[in-house]
């Protein structure tokens, strides 16, 4: 290699250090020569914090804060957040013009309304911001053991660490901070980590200090202990890490084997030394954690839209009154003497120098511009009612409510942990009804990080059952079809369906069969899934679901022929790097091991009667059975270890048994272990081979055991080779290893193979189908290797054999290279070709899936390649990326929310979720588990996934209806009200002279319509609860935004001037010029404006009642008082001494209430002004219904209950025709059947057309 | 599917877990779990004909006993402003009612086309007068009118809050430009009395006019407005000027000037002397002296009557078109 390329790969490798790429797991000797360059400058002096106190070297203290204020910046901050928001700010404007004389109205009643809903708002984000301060507070005060010099550690704050400080951090706790590993409890430094609140994974990763501080594993080894650290500065990278340590003037280099991250937990391992290298902010984990954005849900950002619309509207009409009001002051009002605008000075010696003051500026004929001017702005405050102040206060109020309503639902309330449902910021109810893409965790969000034992296939033989539950849900539908087609038939005769359906009830037979027999199994499925658990029936172990009598309570031991069943449950003892436990309580033994897998099995063999009892460090003892049923101890020592690593895909051990026999036990992938078996050996390979596929489709996790004996020679040979192999040191020597595995791990004998199920969550499964069929898209986001993140897949159903998978990875060759543009290219490529694939015709109905890791999805999501890949992606029915990190699961959020504009979900449990979180606009955090980091995050926090189905079906359909409704209710109704004090302005001249009182116009926003509309805000259902469950596909008015459109805000707008048209108009011609009492009083501007007024109370209460779908007495209670109220109010206001009622004293009962007049045109104008909503609405429900106006009316006909095929077919009819899920396979299940009965059918009708009977009967000539 | 057998089998479990609780707690209840009992609505085609219908039943009889309410007013209208100025002043309209040493007396002729019965109310018309004016409706002050002097912050006033100095009662701009045309009637050579009492609001006459307060420093200055008031009457007695305080929601208003008590028959001719002071020409304003009976929905108006009929025909019309068009199709069963 030249130096130029040298150079040149070295380039590459910086940029690709960015990447989350396994290669850089091995220390890389090249990246030394970065240090002490930019970004690689840190110097960490261990055991001298003091040292990091002061420059050069002062770095941050341990302390972390998730809080969006602190004391000083909330004010500011807070009131710019509430500024934000354009009709707040138009308030302020208007409230400091309001001290001013130009005001038509009293200060206090433009500036008290701001106040109270601006002061709301800022007191719900300071209580919010509280709570964060709260639980930042309990991590920072976490206690940690830090040596205080000479030896002796004593308990700190986790925020006082200081970088260089040496701690002590034992089992089971977290990391303080990112640690540079010393030493361990183990004799040769190892540790074993679980790493789960970073990237999800559950496995336990191993880490090793480095061989020069190996000694330093006691309190009093650290009293004198003084090294250097040199490293990278802080960054975001969880894999890489570049470094050294000069200790004892050695400098050895540091790789990221060494290093232990915050929050992280040790496991395993009594106790670890470890060396602060980066604390607080500069951790990893905080590096990757993005700031939570305050979020506002789409329609309150659309409402702001509409906002601009009605200023726009209040600007022209603010314009044209002002203009107005300039021309006719010019040219009219100069004339009318009765205003005096002319002052005669000239001409008038007696002329009183005061009244040149009295001069009004907004109407001096002298300087039309400036009166001009004055009305304008005169004008903007007057028509402020056109703008609903209250919108975004009564909108806050409702959305708390709401989220209330949301945390008390006791159907979102979890009786295993105590915990409900509970809304963490209120701002997002109505985003929960319009999600369109779901982003999920795995570990913890749709699994319970459980392992489970559920099948296993002995020398080609299944045990643990047969029927997948996809089969038993398909041959129990077609029963249903079946019994449906006996009764449609009845009577009828046709022999060829009859003949169908008997075939069909046969091949149905042969699953029922299988079904009575498993019938324990069935139980517990049905169990599983439907969330009620039938505990108490039979103690359950843990990690063990496998019933089946065959090889329980060792009845196999009586066959005749088990040593390939007994070497089975051997490579199922043995075979592992697990640990038995006693537990101190019940004496039992408890297994731990890197993967949960693993104590999975020992469980599982422990079942089987093969106890795994102690492990030293060269012999592994179990209690096995012999033949005759005894169970004795036998021990076997273990002569090697073959270690599993994600390239291997297999692991196994050679142990020599009692009888000096040595065999070699080994599990591993399918593929690997086909690949590897002696031609003897592969006696079971197609039994097997056909459970496998099986099990796989269940979404189980399959593993092959296989074993072979060795020769003592033969290991012996290949001992010395192994053994030299691994002595070598330097890059060679894993590869070494690994040829030398490989000759040894080859012509096995095949056993069989284990099911194990990632123990779903209940109802993951049905909530998964249930938001398929509502519209919505799956993605699932992992930590984990591809092979789990598919099982799961199937698992939950996103997945199905018939579904063509592209999948999506990082060529060998590409890989191997290392070089960026190769590997753009290839993954290009693979997106390109898989892009064509999709849109063939013939593929159209066909669903795809596409399964991505995290290496190819960095590509992927490169600038340049991120519409390619995304346009792919969301042509896939299910998107799978495993081996993500959190920062990409973040990348993807955004990417995906970007590229199609659709609402995004994201959930998530740990640590590693909140950047996808916070990222995604609706983000959910799983309660159930530990780690509190995705709930602090998230904006709803559920205790299960499957509560996740009823949170967007339900609450989020009702609530993005609700809020909809509100708002277009909200306009309207302001709208109908502002624009009368706009035609009124054309009445008197556009003197900015208001008809109503100034009380009337506090009270309409306040008093008068405020609690309907909060009412039905909180309480209206379309349809009930149960029914929206029943028709997801009622959500898809959520997601299609069908009732926020811009079509029904025009709508809307236009009927509330529609209103505000027929109440201003008909009251000035009933009203105007005659009489309107008895005794000849004509009405004056009190009387008509108290008259207009009723008519606007009416007009507006009356159309929330037509909006109103639910009404309980509380809707009845709000809105037929508010109408009382006006009245009340009015016959109050009119009892006050004239003092304080001016105008309206004693109007009511003196002049209104008794003039007939008054109450004939209130109903007149009130049925004309609601008229043309009426017609609408009738007119959309009878010709152009909307799928909950049919759902309404056939549940008020009774159709649920009387006419039941119909309320059915209608639920069937509004399902969404969806790829994934666990009815779309059950419905491909169904039609695979179908096809193949079909094909039987034929054949038979062949034979039979083919058979001499049918000849001759053709031919006879009765025909 | 398994899901639904779920969401009933879990309505189940609801109802059992809550026990029939009584009144209150069961609604707090009801009302966490959004399952209050409500009455769900819905807009069938068989409420919407009848609805429409009902609408068109209540309507129309409505309309028409409104439209006859008002169809016996008897109403006399008439404009004398162009007529009541000489012919010498006919082209300089304002000079004419500027000039003091002209005589403002006119003499009108209404002839009674219908039989009208007392009370006759009589109204004076003006048109295209900003009464509803931001400025002049502001300039006021409630305060003195009800204390007279002892009140005496009325900056509200402006610009006739003083007069050399001294306050006026009452102040501002609507009182100064108070109406002041002065009708009287006869028949033939009878004098019908016209009674101008209780012509204002009781409430304004008892509550808001002092009963102690006189008229001071009124139309002392050197432009002068409209009316003068007799500073020997307190204001609660100027029923004229009440009336005319209450300021009109429209430029175009009737009020009250007084009431005729006979019945005046057919063909009656009623002489009107009256003397036309108020200025509207400079803002071409028009006056009009309106003599109306009233019935018990008020002045002749028949526009609500219409209207009433207006729309319960076309609920009508709406609610025969629906029912032809559900008979045609009906998309729905068991409307």
């Amino acid at each position: 290699m030249t130096e130029q390329s040298k150079s040149n790969r070295k380039k590459g490798k910086v940029k690709w250090s960015k990447l989350y790429t396994f290669s850089c797991l091995k220390p890389n000797f090249d990246d030394q020569q970065l240090l002490g360059q930019p970004g690689f400058s840190r110097v960490v002096f261990c055991n001298k914090p003091e040292l990091h106190k002061a420059k050069p070297y002062k770095y941050p203290n341990n302390y972390i804060s998730t809080t969006k204020y602190n004391v000083v910046s909330f004010l500011p901050k807070a009131l710019f957040e509430q500024f934000r928001r354009v009709a707040n700010l138009y308030f302020l404007l208007a409230a400091i013009l309001s001290a001013t004389s130009l005001a038509p109205f009293t200060p206090t009643s433009m500036i008290a309304p701001l106040v109270f809903v601006v002061g709301l708002s800022m007191i719900k984000e300071a209580v919010e911001d509280w709570s964060r301060f709260l639980q930042d507070m309990k991590v920072n005060s976490r206690k940690v053991k830090v040596h205080a010099g000479n030896g002796i550690f004593v308990e700190r704050a986790w925020r006082t660490l200081l970088v260089g400080d040496v701690v002590k951090v034992t089992k089971d706790e977290y990391f303080p901070s990112d640690l540079l590993l010393l030493s361990s409890s183990y004799e040769d430094g190892v540790c074993y980590v679980e790493t789960m609140n970073l990237d999800g994974e559950t496995n336990l990763k191993v880490k090793r200090c480095l061989e020069a501080t190996l000694n330093l594993d006691e309190d009093s080894g650290l009293r004198t202990f003084s090294a250097t650290i040199r490293c990278e500065d802080p960054n975001t990278n969880l894999y890489t890490f570049v470094g050294n340590l000069e200790f004892e003037k050695d400098s050895s280099p540091l790789s990221p084997d060494q290093v232990l991250l915050r929050d992280s937990k040790l496991r395993n391992t009594d106790y670890i030394y470890g060396v602060v290298i980066f604390s607080g902010p500069d951790t990893k984990v905080v590096r990757n954690s993005t700031r939570s954005p305050s979020k506002r849900s789409r329609i309150e950002r659309k409402m702001d839209h509409v906002i601009y619309v009605l200023f726009s509207i209040l600007v022209l009409i603010s314009l044209v009154t002002s203009i107005g009001s300039a021309i006719f002051t010019d040219h009219d009002m100069v004339n009318a003497w009765y205003l005096r605008l002319k002052v005669e000075e000239s001409t008038d010696p007696s002329f009183d120098p005061k009244d040149k003051e009295s001069k009004d500026p907004s109407f001096d004929p002298t300087e039309p511009l400036v009166s001009c001017f004055y009305q304008f702005v005169r004008a903007l405050i007057l028509y402020g009612y056109l703008i609903p102040i209250s919108l975004y206060v009564s909108i806050e109020i409702v959305k708390v409510l709401q989220a209330m309503l949301i945390n008390k639902d006791l159907q979102m309330y979890d009786k295993l942990s105590c915990k409900s449902v509970e809304a963490r910021t209120s701002n997002l109810n109505e985003e929960l009804g319009q999600v369109e893409i779901i982003l999920s965790d795995k570990t913890g969000t749709l699994t319970c990080n459980q392992m489970e034992f559920r099948k296993c296939s002995i020398e080609g033989l299944s045990y643990g059952g047969d029927t997948t539950e996809i089969d038993l849900a398909a041959s129990r539908r077609m029963n249903i079809e079946i019994e449906r087609y006996r009764f449609s038939l009845d009577g009828s005769d046709s022999t060829s369906r009859s003949l169908e359906m008997f075939e069909i009830s046969a091949e149905n037979s042969s699953t029922d069969k299988v079904t009575l027999a498993n019938d324990q199994g069935m139980e517990n499925f049905g169990a599983g899934n439907l969330g009620y658990s039938v505990s108490g029936k039979e103690a359950n172990i843990k990690g063990f679901n496998f019933r089946d009598s065959r090889l329980l309570r060792k009845l196999w031991i009586h066959r005749s022929e088990i040593s390939n069943m007994m070497m089975f449950f051997r490579v199922m003892a043995l075979c592992h790097t697990g640990i038995p436990i006693e537990d101190s309580q019940t004496g039992k033994l408890k297994y731990e091991a890197e993967s949960p897998e693993e104590v999975c099995f020992l469980i599982a063999a422990q079942e089987f009667g093969f106890q795994f009892c102690r492990r030293t460090q060269s012999k592994l003892i179990i209690k096995e059975p012999n033949p005759s049923g005894v169970e004795v101890e036998r021990e076997y020592k273990l002569l090697n270890l073959l270690e599993f690593n994600s390239s291997r895909k297999r692991m196994s051990v050679i142990v020599r048994d009692e009888d000096g026999h040595i065999f070699l036990f080994c599990k591993g992938a399918d593929n690997i272990i086909f690949d590897r078996l002696a031609d003897g050996g592969r006696t079971y390979q197609q039994a097997t081979t056909m459970h496998l596929s099986n099990y796989a489709e269940d979404g189980l996790r399959t593993m092959l055991f296989a074993y072979k004996q060795i020769d003592v020679t033969e290991y012996e040979n290949w001992n010395l080779q192994f053994m030299k192999a691994k002595a070598t040191i330097g890059f060679e020597r894993e590869e070494l290893i690994e040829a030398a595995s490989e000759i040894i791990e080859k012509n096995l004998y095949l056993l069989g193979a284990v099911a194990v199920d990632d123990k779903l969550q209940d109802g993951v499964p049905e909530c998964i189908d249930k938001l398929a069929q509502a519209g919505m898209k799956i993605w699932l986001l992992t930590g984990d290797k591809k092979e789990t993140a598919v099982n799961i897949g199937f698992a939950c159903s996103l997945l199905r054999h018939d579904m063509q998978q592209i999948r999506i990875s990082l060529s060998k060759e590409a890989e191997s290279t290392n070089q960026v543009k190769a590997m753009k290219e290839d993954i290009l490529q693979q997106i390109e070709s898989s892009y064509q694939l999709t849109i063939k015709e013939e593929n159209r109905e066909h669903p795809f899936a596409m399964v991505i890791d995290g290496k190819a999805l960095q590509i992927a999501l490169a600038n340049d390649m991120r519409q390619k890949f995304l346009r792919l992606a969301v042509s896939c029915a299910a998107v799978i990326c495993c081996r993500v990190s959190p920062k990409q699961k973040a990348l993807i959020t955004r990417s995906v929310k970007e590229y199609t504009g659709k609402t995004t979900l994201a959930i998530g449990d740990g640590a590693n979720d909140v950047g996808m979180i916070q990222e995604a606009d609706i983000g959910i955090g799983i309660s159930g588990m530990e780690g509190m980091q995705a709930v602090m995050a998230s904006d709803f926090s559920l205790p299960q996934f499957r509560f996740l189905e009823r949170l967007l079906i339900v609450h989020g359909h009702w609530c993005y209806k609700r809020i909809s409704k509100m708002i277009l209710y909200f306009v309207y109704k302001n709208v109908a009200f502002g624009l009368t004090l706009f035609y009124y302005e054309i009445y008197t001249s556009f003197s900015g002279q208001v008809l109503y009182d100034d009380w009337y116009l506090v009270m309409f926003n306040v008093l008068l319509t405020s609690l309907p509309v909060i009412a039905l805000g909180v309480l209206e259902q379309d349809v009930s609860a149960d029914t929206c469950l029943q028709f997801p596909a009622l959500y898809q008015q959520g997601q299609r935004n069908m009732y926020f459109s811009w079509k029904r805000i025009i709508g809307w707008i236009t009927n509330g001037i529609f209103a505000s048209l027929a109440i201003f108009m008909l009251n000035i011609y009933i009203l105007s010029p005659t009489a309107f009492l008895k005794d000849g009083n004509v009405a004056d501007s009190a009387h008509i404006g108290a008259i207009m007024y009723t008519c606007v109370i009416w007009t507006v209460n009356c159309q929330i009642a037509l909006i109103v779908t639910n009404f309980t007495w509380i809707q009845h209670f709000f809105i037929w008082g508010s109408i009382l109220s006006w009245y009340i109010l009015i016959f109050l206001y009119g009892v006050l001494p004239p003092k304080y009622s001016y105008r309206q004293f004693q109007l009511f009962v003196e002049a209104i209430a008794p003039a007939p007049i008054y109450w004939t045109a209130t109903l007149l104008i009130v049925v004309v002004a609601l008229l043309p909503y009426f017609i609408h609405i009738v007119i959309q429900r009878s010709f152009y219904p909307m799928d909950d106006h049919v759902i309404q009316e056939m549940i008020y006909c009774m159709t649920d209950v009387t006419d039941s095929p119909a309320w059915l077919r209608e639920q069937e009819n509004s399902k969404k025709k969806t790829h994934i899920g666990f009815s779309a396979r059950v419905d491909a299940k169904i039609l695979h059947l179908k096809e193949q009965l079909h094909r039987k059918k034929t054949l038979i009708f062949k034979s039979f057309v083919n058979s001499p009977i049918y000849r001759t009967m053709t031919n006879s000539p009765l025909s | 599917m398994a899901s639904e057998e779920r969401s009933s089998l879990s309505a189940g479990v609801e109802s059992h877990r809550a026990p029939v609780r009584s009144g209150w707690k069961k609604a707090v209840h009801q009302f966490k779990q959004q399952n209050l009992p409500a009455c769900k609505p819905v807009l069938t085609p068989a409420w919407v004909i009848t609805t429409y219908f009902l609408i068109g039943v209540l309507f129309i009889p409505i309309g028409f006993i409104s439209l006859r309410a008002s169809m016996g007013v008897v109403e006399i209208v008439d404009r004398y402003d162009t007529e009541c100025v000489p012919n010498s002043y006919k082209s300089d309209k304002v000079a004419y009612v500027k000039d003091m040493s002209v005589s403002k007396n006119c003499t009108r002729y209404l002839k009674v086309k219908k039989r009208m019965k007392a009370p006759i109310y009589v109204y004076y018309e003006l048109d295209n007068y900003y009464q509803n004016h931001r400025r002049y409706v502001k300039s006021r002050n409630e305060q003195q009118l009800l204390h007279g002097l002892r009140y005496n912050s009325t900056s509200s006033c402006r610009p006739l809050e003083l007069n050399k100095g001294l306050p006026i009662v009452p102040c501002g701009l609507v009182a100064w430009s108070l109406f002041n045309d002065s009708y009287s009637f006869s028949r033939g050579a009878e004098k019908l009395n016209v009674n101008r009492k209780n012509i204002a609001w009781q409430s304004d006459r008892d509550h808001k006019f002092g009963k102690k307060v006189h008229p001071f420093n009124f139309q002392n200055g050197t432009l002068i407005g409209g009316g003068k008031l007799d500073s020997r009457i307190p204001l609660s007695d100027q029923e004229d000027l009440i009336v005319w305080m209450r300021t009109a929601a429209l430029p175009s208003f009737r009020k009250l000037y007084g009431r005729i008590e006979e019945d005046l028959d057919e063909d009656d001719v009623v002489i009107v002397n009256l003397l036309n002071n108020y200025n509207t020409y400079s803002f071409g304003g028009k006056k009009k002296i309106v003599l109306s009976t009233s019935s018990w929905l008020g002045g002749r108006n028949n526009f609500l009557g219409m209207t009433y009929i207006l729309v319960g025909a076309s609920s009508m019309f709406i609610a025969l078109v629906f029912l032809l068009l559900h008979v045609k199709s009906s998309r729905l069963p068991a409307m």
